[in-house]
């Protein structure tokens, strides 16, 4: 892995100039699927906010906080597993799916779903 | 993922996962792409500190604002139009003479998005969030803002229905600035407590 160098800064309590809001763009979506989701009234935000700590409290969260969103991503599939709203057999096979269709995706082209070769669909 | 490719393209396992999750909600009806977009725009361009230190700069300047803004912080800012949407509560802390006030939150990463935005990688990150109530003074000398032992450091802790902002004290040699030029005097950090506002040049 080596996703982390654009969050910078590895002291204990970096100062100055700050990584941007979202190091990636998948980080921005994770963010705003969650908040999008919860405007629906499918989770309360207490509901999330313990969904979240219990994921930045397992061992071994980067200290730089880097992973961060990591966490706010695997804390958004558990509650959407336990709200019953997105198995993790479905996401697993749709994330499958969505790598197949990224790699018969010539370079330059926008990465489709359509463009998997294996569709299970 | 640092290795290159020129043939074909390859989603990172996160961003896989995150697009699986997409399409399956999407299809369901429960997120629209579209809706999606905006609240990524809005968090990245629209929101940031810039609207807590025009509350900041207000209450500098309004003491009828100021006394709201104490006892009902939610509604004081939501009349400036920014509001939380996670039904959060929002209070104000006000630094004072005897003490300073200091924001974490210890569970996650609750902050007051609708008045500084999307809260720094430090303040989500586990050093921050463990050391700020064991050792606050410790930590503001971190971050080079050493305080004289005799001022107490507040220390408060958020939590996904209560936000806390807290209100720097006003430097001196600013008498009669307008609330636009004393909002430029007001930091994030500032407002989170790891900093005081600037002094005029």
């Amino acid at each position: 892995m080596s996703r982390r160098e654009a969050n910078g800064p590895a002291v204990d309590l970096p100062l100055g100039v700050d990584a941007a809001v979202f190091a990636e763009p998948w980080q921005a979506e994770a963010f705003a699927m969650t908040v999008a989701l919860h405007d629906k009234g499918l989770f309360s935000w207490s509901e999330w906010a313990q969904a979240l700590s219990a994921q930045v409290k397992k061992p071994g969260a980067a200290i730089d906080g880097h992973d961060y969103y990591e966490h706010w991503l695997a804390a958004l599939e558990s509650l959407l597993v336990s709200k019953g709203l997105a198995a993790k057999a479905d996401v697993d096979a749709m994330a499958e799916a969505w790598e197949r269709a990224a790699h018969a995706t010539p370079h330059g082209k926008p990465i489709l779903l359509e463009n998997d070769p294996r569709p299970t669909r | 993922m640092s290795h290159d490719h020129d043939h074909d393209n390859e989603l990172d396992p996160f961003a896989a996962r995150v697009r699986a999750l997409e399409t399956i909600l999407t299809r369901k009806g429960l997120i629209d792409p579209a809706a999606i977009d905006v609240i990524v725009d809005t968090y990245e361009t629209r929101i940031g500190p810039r609207n807590g230190a025009k509350v900041v700069a207000k209450a500098w300047s309004d003491p009828a604002y100021a006394d709201w803004l104490r006892r009902d912080a939610t509604a004081a800012i939501e009349s400036l139009s920014y509001t939380g949407r996670q039904g959060e509560h929002m209070q104000a802390v006000f630094n004072t003479e005897d003490t300073h006030n200091l924001v974490v939150c210890t569970l996650c990463s609750c902050y007051p998005w609708s008045v500084l935005g999307l809260p720094p990688v430090w303040y989500k990150a586990p050093p921050y969030r463990s050391r700020a109530v064991i050792d606050p003074r410790g930590v503001l000398e971190e971050f080079g803002l050493t305080l004289p032992t005799t001022k107490k450091i507040r220390v408060w802790d958020s939590t996904a229905e209560l936000r806390y902002l807290v209100v720097p004290m006003r430097p001196d040699g600013t008498e009669g600035w307008s609330e636009e030029r004393l909002a430029d005097l007001v930091s994030r950090d500032a407002m989170i407590g790891t900093a005081l506002a600037r002094q005029p040049a």
